[in-house]
């Protein structure tokens, strides 16, 4: 029996596009595929808090983040959802051990040594916390956006391309840390991709979007047509 | 302010001139001070929302920009002066008196520098990428810290900016505060209503050049300033 951490069901019309999608995500990590424009990114920003769906319901842990039926829409930063975006999207007016903090101070976090240094070295960015953003490879910059959704201590962590701006062996680079993560932080994921092989190493069920419809959901246990 | 008649900056000035430059700078960085908060918050408003009216709003504000600065100084009399309803409600209730003030000055200064000081702050917030504060939310950032932490900062070169901009119209405000405020003495009398009284009289030429001579002097120095702040303020946001 799956025990459903994360079920969602939206929609919403953005002018000739429309997005319908209804899936659910257990523990570990849940990959959402398609090609460009399928919508991945608008249901992670709903998912995150960032959109606001038309109609539909989405539920984290038994708590609804929105209802449109009961007007529940718990506003982005109340909804303790990590994204690590494309672009990484760093502060760049903060050194990066600022940026790895952001989350810890905004959410009222004591300071935790242990996690932070845990933090820093599955990510291996140590000697880059003194360092700005603007100074940075585009590999260490998504290796401290994805310490930064980390150390906000997340109950979902969102990566929407995370990869994509990257060449392949910037790819290469930083995919091992996305597994690690995967075993070691135990924070559910949802994965956003277009590239299969990618995926393949990081998620074990695969929610297939096409035109902002989910077609198919692929689970270790089997195959079902949506 | 009383001062010996001394060579300041080898400067020969009367103690009175010295007390029109003084009270131009006090006049200046007051109304600079005073209005920013003010210049932050509607820049804000009108670079992030949109709302009823707003095209009205923005007309008000920019108004003084395009306006003859008498008209304005009259408008301010108007409203402002002691038998004026808003004046004579201040002064009744609160005790504040604008008319022949130098408080009054610190007003049309800032009313003359507003749009100026908005619309160098509401160009730098419309440049800031919105995704930055998007980011800020999900890390559990609510409006006010996503404003106080993100927005403010990155906007920090166009304050700087603006307030230097509302510094100068302050420094060079004429028109407005003449007429709203008049010429007086150790009171209103800034450094141009003193150049301008001297140009009147009879023999007046010398001094008002000297006083020509500060205010280059002192407006030099601001855009000096000025463009070190912005340098330092845009190198620290970018961490080079």
């Amino acid at each position: 029996m799956v025990c459903e951490m994360l079920t969602v069901d939206v929609e919403k019309s953005f002018g000739e596009f429309s997005l319908a999608a209804r899936f659910a995500a257990e523990g570990g990590a849940t990959a959402l595929i398609g090609p460009s424009g399928a919508g991945k990114t608008s249901i992670i920003a709903m998912i995150a808090g960032l959109t606001r769906p038309d109609r539909g319901r989405i539920v984290l842990d038994g708590e609804a983040l929105f209802d449109s039926a009961a007007h529940i829409n718990v506003p982005a930063w109340r909804r303790r959802i990590s994204t690590i975006f494309q672009e990484g999207r760093l502060f760049p007016h903060m050194s990066v051990k600022h940026n790895l903090d952001y989350g810890r101070w905004m959410n009222g976090h004591a300071a935790d040594r242990k996690i932070f240094e845990h933090v820093v070295a599955l990510l291996d960015i140590g000697r880059l916390l003194e360092r700005r953003p603007g100074k940075l490879s585009g590999g260490e910059r998504q290796r401290v956006a994805i310490g930064r959704a980390l150390l906000a201590k997340p109950r979902l962590l969102l990566l929407d391309e995370p990869l994509a701006s990257l060449d392949a062996a910037r790819k290469a680079e930083i995919l091992p840390y996305l597994e690690r993560l995967r075993d070691e932080a135990r924070v559910p994921m949802i994965y956003v991709s277009h590239d299969a092989a990618e995926v393949k190493r990081i998620a074990r069920r695969i929610v297939l979007l096409e035109a902002g419809r989910v077609v198919a959901i692929t689970t270790p246990h089997g195959h079902c047509r949506a | 302010m009383r001062l010996p008649r001394v060579d300041y900056f080898m400067l020969d000035l009367t103690p009175q001139e010295w007390t029109a430059v003084f009270l131009t700078l006090r006049i200046a960085v007051v109304a600079t001070a005073v209005s920013l908060p003010f210049g932050i918050a509607v820049a804000t408003l009108l670079a992030r929302r949109s709302f009823w009216g707003k095209s009205l709003v923005e007309a008000v504000i920019y108004l003084p920009l395009v306006l003859p600065p008498v008209a304005t100084g009259y408008l301010l009399l108007i409203t402002l002066g002691r038998r004026a309803p808003v004046g004579a409600f201040l002064d009744q209730h609160f005790g504040i008196v604008f008319s022949f003030r130098w408080t009054g000055a610190v007003i049309s200064c800032g009313v003359m520098a507003f749009p100026l000081m908005v619309r160098a702050i509401r160009l730098s917030i419309e440049a800031i990428d919105r995704k930055l504060e998007d980011a800020a939310s999900t890390l559990g950032a609510d409006q006010l810290w996503r404003f106080a932490t993100i927005t403010l900062p990155l906007a920090l070169p166009g304050i700087i900016a603006g307030a230097m901009l509302a510094f100068a119209r302050a420094l060079g405000e004429f028109g407005a505060t003449i007429t709203f405020v008049s010429n007086i003495p150790g009171e209103t009398q800034t450094i141009s209503a003193a150049i301008y009284t001297l140009t009147q009289v009879p023999g007046g030429d010398t001094a008002a050049l000297h006083l020509v001579l500060v205010s280059i002097l002192i407006s030099l120095g601001a855009l000096i300033a000025s463009e070190w702040l912005a340098r330092r303020a845009t190198a620290r946001l970018h961490g080079v």
